[in-house]
């Protein structure tokens, strides 16, 4: 149990320093690769949980997919950081307000909040537990089972989202050259080289 | 203290004894792949290949790995530091932790999780962040382009080896990987690679492209990037990066073995051949499939980059997703789904 | 070719396929490489390699030092002094090669009229160190006296195209 508990408070306390450093850190490429490493943490942080298929989408999703298509676009950018940070202490007021208020909310919320008995007990339960089968094969049978009209819904939803970005961004232009490979495969030799027997010094 | 020690101490003992029963020999194989790359495309060439140092060359990788362990190492003033030492470390590292839940016999794997073809897809996801770091930390255009070409590709390409080891997925019904080599028991004819063909060859072609290998080595393109991301990399810092890339070919092929060729077991279900142990036959199959890789190297040129992504996006990723619906359609139709909860 | 046909070829990677075997079997095909320091490749009787200095059989030293060689040297690598000597007859007191500058283009021995300076067949010659590179006359007459027979052989089989 000590071990465990060592392996939280290593995995908890990266998380929180490297999302300090998210915003924190001064270049957003840092920025970025400490998002990566608070995801990494928090992957770690299921597994603690005994849910090691989230953890594995998580890392695979998140860290695998859309960090890279972060890091891609922030290094990409040329921005003169040195003008950014400029003038930055004047928006203080403004955001310590929302900050405050975001915690008053919070605490309101917290001190108000009463666990049930019952799922304080099964809280403690490993998830791998239940009735012995790998938290895959759970997740897969809720989500195929009871839920599986939300499930093929997310689905959709993301399909829609995807061809409305292709959508947007397609564009065709005229008078563009494109390669199209199966017309260079189709291509024999026939319709393309014609052997002409020349006489010397007449040309062509 | 006695229960200190039988508690803490032995199992992390035990661990760190398998760490390095693992590491050693595959960081001698990545040496010696090396050297088989050399002389395999030389013998293609009509070449010899290394030669010289140690009988038949032999002594060849070590006498690489001496000269680079001496050089000096060179961070471009430009470069940001932290994030150019931390690149070639985060590639090295992750070529081998990959290897933790690699079975190479029954019961012989370091962690036997049951989420093992996740956290191997997961680790093989990281692998650009080595590359990407390494380009924007050299602060050069050509590893900028290079390690931009890079991610671009691992990042197609993964679409289509996620797909593909789904199939093998619904085959199988369990994401351990000791399972999925259990459910090839019984011959040559019962592996995977058999009933999904072209799965196999999608899944072998991305693994090219997903280790950068050719056909598909454009992050590295000699003649046009001189040498991509690892330009500004020298003495150990690119020793890294080389073991890192050779590891990762190692395992990919491992990875091969384990889905579609059977993993440790013997091709034949038969007296002669079960006799040899299973880990041979994993490192004999792991083998073929690297002499593939360099077979490979040694016969087609580079991809041009657009080509490479339309065979991505538009080839492999509508194939594999066809095979999917196809291989699901047909266990259900002939009853052969794996029954839920039991493995197989 | 019908379309089934070539589509049938297409996911069979038909033409990949035999170009692998086309590797594979030369593979086993007996290598091209020559074992360079302990074997070596044939040369032409025109291999223009390191520099010598030639005598006449009596040994008496070829060159008079009428300096064409150096004029019509285009890396300028040839450094030549001359004074009478004490018989009377033009002789040189210097002649030096920086093999660093040389082209190995051979027209010194083109230009040379009495076939004193000759490129030779020997091309191992590398060093260390730069100093080493700069050929004195010495230097120079040793090389012809090393490899006159080779030399001479040359010469004699170039001699019906010239």
């Amino acid at each position: 149990m000590m071990v465990q508990a060592i392996a939280f408070y290593v995995f908890a306390g990266v998380t929180i320093a490297s999302a300090a450093m998210v915003i924190g850190s001064r270049n957003p490429v840092h920025s970025v690769l400490f998002l990566i490493l608070a995801f990494f943490n928090s992957a770690g942080l299921f597994v603690l949980m005994g849910a090691e298929f989230l953890a594995m989408t998580l890392v695979i999703v998140y860290v695998g997919a859309v960090a890279v298509l972060f890091l891609f676009v922030v290094m990409m950018l040329d921005i003169n950081f040195v003008k950014l940070r400029q003038g930055f202490l004047q928006y203080l007021p403004i955001g310590g307000l929302i900050g405050l208020v975001l915690i008053v909310e919070l605490l309101m919320v917290v001190s108000g909040w009463v666990v049930s008995p019952a799922g304080l007990k099964t809280a403690a339960i490993n998830s791998q537990a239940i009735d012995g089968v790998s938290n895959t094969l759970a997740l897969g049978r809720l989500i195929y089972t009871e839920y599986v009209y939300l499930f093929q819904a997310s689905g959709l939803i993301l399909l829609i989202a995807m061809l409305g970005a292709i959508v947007l961004t397609l564009r065709q232009r005229e008078g563009v050259k494109r390669q199209r490979i199966t017309d260079q495969l189709d291509r024999k030799p026939e319709d393309s080289v014609e052997i002409i027997d020349v006489k010397t010094g007449s040309g062509v | 203290m006695a229960e200190f020690f039988q508690l803490y101490v032995a199992p992390v003992a035990w661990i760190i004894g398998g760490i390095l029963a693992i590491t050693v020999p595959l960081l001698l194989g990545v040496a010696y792949l090396t050297f088989a790359e050399r002389k395999v495309i030389g013998w293609i060439q009509l070449r010899r290949g290394p030669n010289v140092v140690g009988p038949f060359g032999l002594l060849q990788p070590i006498a690489d790995g001496l000269k680079l362990f001496l050089k000096e190492t060179v961070i471009p003033a430009s470069a940001n530091r932290i994030v150019f030492v931390l690149a070639p470390m985060i590639t090295f590292i992750l070529a081998l932790i990959a290897w933790a839940v690699i079975p190479f016999g029954e019961g012989l794997v370091l962690a036997d999780i049951n989420v093992g073809v996740l956290y191997l897809f997961a680790i093989s996801s990281l692998g650009v962040y080595g590359i990407i770091m390494a380009g924007w930390a050299s602060n050069s255009k050509y590893a900028f382009l290079g390690a931009l070409r890079s991610a671009a590709q691992m990042v197609s390409y993964e679409v289509s080896i996620g797909f593909v080891i789904i199939t093998v997925l619904l085959a199988v019904g369990s994401l351990n990987l000791s399972d999925i080599v259990m459910a090839q028991n019984g011959g040559i004819l019962h592996w995977h690679f058999l009933p999904l063909l072209p799965m196999f060859i999608v899944f072998f072609i991305s693994a090219l492209a997903e280790t950068n290998r050719a056909p598909f080595d454009l992050p590295e393109a000699e003649a046009e990037l001189v040498s991509g991301y690892n330009v500004e990399y020298s003495s150990m810092t690119f020793a890294m990066f080389f073991l890192g890339e050779y590891a990762n070919m190692i395992l990919m092929s491992g990875m091969t073995v384990v889905l579609f060729l059977g993993g440790w077991l013997p091709p034949f279900d038969m007296h002669p051949f079960t006799i040899i142990p299973g880990p041979i036959w994993f490192v004999l199959k792991i083998m073929a499939v690297l002499f593939l890789f360099l077979w490979v190297r040694a016969t087609f040129p580079r991809y041009r980059y657009d080509q490479l992504m339309r065979l991505g996006w538009k080839v492999f990723l509508p194939l594999s997703l066809v095979f999917v619906v196809l291989t699901a359609g047909f266990l259900l139709v002939f009853d052969l789904l794996p029954v839920a909860g039991g493995g197989k | 070719m019908s379309i089934f046909d070539r589509a049938a070829r297409g996911f069979l990677l038909v033409e990949l396929v035999a170009g692998m075997w086309l590797t594979f079997k030369s593979m086993f095909k007996p290598k091209h490489t020559i074992n360079y320091p302990y074997e070596k490749g044939p040369l032409s009787p025109r291999f223009r390699g390191e520099h010598a200095l030639r005598r006449y059989p009596n040994g008496e030293e070829r060159c008079i030092a009428c300096k064409l060689c150096e004029a019509v040297c285009p890396a300028q690598a040839i450094t030549i002094e001359a004074e009478p000597r004490a018989d009377g007859s033009r002789r040189t007191t210097r002649y030096d090669i920086d093999m660093t500058k040389c082209i190995y283009c051979g027209f010194c021995q083109e230009a040379c009229p009495v076939d004193a300076i000759v490129e030779g067949p020997n091309y191992e010659f590398s060093k260390e160190t730069r100093e080493e590179l700069f050929y004195n006359k010495g230097k120079l007459l040793r090389n012809g006296e090393r490899w006159e027979s080779e030399l001479a052989n040359n010469i004699d089989l170039d001699a019906p195209y010239r």
